[in-house]
């Protein structure tokens, strides 16, 4: 009788991705899942894409930076070096990301407000001044535009007498996922995968250690999807970039191991964590087994996570600090190759500078105070983690056979499936929230009256602003435009021939070609994306 | 009664509006999205176009005070008289300054969907 009161007593438990969890688990959990000869570095990977991990090199720490103009940007990027940061994550402005330059338009009022903003060429060279490029790895957060700012860090290291058959860094460059979230789309939607493709092909053949995608399960996320959908969907946009890629001639192993993945992490902390691990066994199954890949290094599911704004609160901001403490060792748990937290007041403005140090020093305790790193996949084995982790491979496979239902990711984005999917799950997440459903600390649970506090707010430099459009206006008149205008005809007639414009791009942004005449240039030629509308 | 939500500026953001759109929807108004990125003078050929009672603008860059000074002097040069108020990534201290450009009401950030909705129900 005793047993029965105590089995009322306890609640059912559901994750996001709708899996059951039992209060306890045992050996025999372990046992179904069928992983007991698994060791990290070996195929499939799910205990991490490497033998030794982070006992080796520690995860990479790339946080987020890009302020206003090139100057004050180079200035940081000096600052983020100087307390120890391994890589630079470049952010950009709107109009930079929508191809639009600084003295559109529609760009008055957006110039350098929420990353730096990009012309020329020439602000490449003063972003980057007195940085060696072999020293740090880039990370340019750019879709849209990505072709037109790759070929801009290219030229840059050509003209700075770099080898590029050596340069390394990465790209976000994942225009699929702005379809569904972010929204900086600028072509139709297979004009913008071909633009994908060609900078794929493009660094394949000739800047083979840089990264030129790096596939975002986040922005999906962050957009409403369940931890299942994230990683399905990024699965499915990465089969999309590689079929691509492999109907231009190019073998499996010559460019799959450059493709990398930006994931979430809120949510329930061992869901994220079996999550991730699921994920790369399959990812590794799916390209060792679908796309015959001789080399282990293809199969590695790559990726960068630690941050989760979605899971942030304008509510009692320093909370969030806590939260991206959790994230972080989410990620470090899951055996993440590079990590970025969101700073605590990212859930309402541009990081600022102590919010941006608190969260380095978050992964810096991580790493150095915490024993974090002495040993690969410390949860591996867990009956718990290892059960999740089987169950997370089987929902995300089913996952993307919906998405091979409604025609493939690029149909399933045209007519907007995705996007209505996702939106939906989005109202109901939020909506749960706000009716107390979806618990959240200090917003819709120990709440507390909120002090009117002044928020820091990154104030908007509108004299900065002029001085770019200014800067513009002299590269304009001091360029060869004569030249420019050759340059810009050459993009025009390799795009309306179907071919790479990767080379024709980077001797336009040799000859200071802007960014937005390159991509009006193809704009002449593409058109642009109709956005679906569904209510 | 007929809302417009829009998406003014370069913002992409639209997981808010979306969600504000699904919720007025089931409060059983009728919604238009105008979908991402239109300029202010298509908002407003959109909201006369479909005759819209109210015009939402969605904007989460920081952008809100040049796009509603933009909105009040393109609504007065065309003489058009219909509500409009503005959410999305709003600063508290910013909202005094907002509506002296003109919106009828500023939803800042952290607002809950049930305000808005009553809002609306109000107005209507």
């Amino acid at each position: 009788m005793v047993k029965n009161k105590n089995k009322k007593a306890i609640k059912d438990v559901f994750l996001e991705s709708g899996l059951k969890v039992k209060a306890v688990y045992t050996h025999e959990d372990l046992e179904k899942s069928g992983m007991e000869e698994e060791l990290p570095g070996q195929y499939p990977f799910t205990r991490g894409i490497h033998s030794e991990m982070y006992r080796k090199r520690p995860f990479t720490i790339r946080q987020y930076a890009g302020f206003a103009s090139p100057e004050e940007t180079n200035e940081r990027f000096h600052f983020l070096l100087k307390n120890g940061q391994t890589g630079l994550n470049v952010a950009f402005d709107l109009p930079t990301q929508c191809g639009l330059d600084s003295d559109s338009d529609e760009a008055f009022g957006e110039v350098g407000r929420v990353g730096m903003t990009v012309d020329t060429l020439k602000d490449f060279e003063i972003a980057f001044k007195n940085i060696d490029l072999n020293q740090i790895t880039v990370s340019l957060t750019i879709n849209g535009s990505a072709i037109v700012l790759i070929a801009m860090y290219i030229a840059l290291a050509e003209k700075w007498g770099y080898d590029i058959s050596q340069l390394r860094g990465t790209a976000q460059n994942d225009i699929l996922k702005e379809f569904i979230g972010r929204g900086t789309w600028i072509f139709p939607v297979d004009k913008s995968v071909k633009l994908v493709i060609d900078t794929i092909e493009y660094c394949a053949q000739h800047v083979p250690k840089y990264s030129p995608v790096s596939v975002c399960g986040y922005h999906i996320r962050e957009s409403g999807a369940n931890p299942v959908q994230e990683m399905a969907y990024a699965f499915c946009i990465a089969k999309a970039y590689s079929d691509g890629t492999l109907k231009r001639g190019l073998g499996i192993d010559e460019f799959a191991s450059r493709l990398s993945f930006n994931f979430d992490i809120h949510g329930n902390f061992f869901e994220q964590i079996a999550k991730f691990r699921g994920g790369r066994r399959l990812w590794a199954k799916i390209i060792r087994e679908e796309y015959h890949a001789q080399n282990d290094k293809s199969c590695w599911m790559r990726m960068i996570a630690g941050g989760g704004g979605g899971g942030l609160t304008k509510e009692q901001p320093e909370n969030n600090i806590i939260r991206s403490a959790y994230y972080a060792l989410v990620s470090a748990l899951s055996g993440t190759q590079t990590m970025a937290l969101c700073s605590y007041d990212e859930a309402y403005t541009i990081p600022t500078e102590k919010a941006a140090e608190l969260s380095l020093r978050t992964m810096q305790i991580l790493i150095n105070e915490m024993g974090i790193c002495d040993t690969v996949d410390p949860l591996g084995g867990s009956y718990y983690v290892e059960s999740l982790t089987q169950q997370f491979e089987n929902l995300i496979q089913e996952e993307m056979k919906k998405v091979d239902a409604w025609g493939g990711i690029e149909k399933a984005i045209e007519s907007g499936k995705i996007q209505e999917s996702v939106s939906r799950q989005a109202y109901l997440r939020e909506k749960g929230i706000q009716e107390g459903k979806i618990p959240k600390v200090g917003l819709n649970m120990f709440k507390r009256e909120e002090e009117v506090k002044p928020v820091d707010f990154h104030p908007y430099n509108q004299e900065a602003a002029q001085q770019q459009v200014d800067k513009l206006k002299l590269i304009k008149q001091n360029r060869n435009n004569d030249e420019v205008i050759k340059l810009l005809n050459s993009i025009h007639t390799h795009a309306t021939a179907g071919k790479n414009l990767m080379p024709s791009v980077i001797e336009a942004v040799k000859g200071y070609a802007t960014v937005g005449e390159i991509i009006q240039t193809l704009k002449d030629v593409y058109g642009e994306f109709q956005e679906p509308i569904f209510l | 009664m007929k809302i417009l939500l829009a998406k003014p500026g370069l913002d992409g953001h639209d997981v808010g509006v979306k969600v504000l759109a699904q919720a007025l929807k089931e409060a059983g108004f009728q919604v238009i999205y105008s979908g991402l990125r239109k300029a202010v003078e298509k908002i407003l050929d959109m909201a006369e176009e479909h005759q819209v009672d109210v015009i939402g603008l969605s904007i989460l860059s920081g952008t809100h005070l040049i796009i509603s000074e933009n909105m009040m002097n393109s609504m007065n040069k065309r003489n058009l008289k219909i509500p409009w108020v503005v959410g999305g990534n709003i600063p508290v201290k910013d909202v005094d300054q907002l509506m002296k450009l003109g919106p009828d009401q500023v939803f800042p950030t952290g607002t809950q969907l049930r305000d808005v909705i009553t809002y609306f129900q109000k107005l209507n």
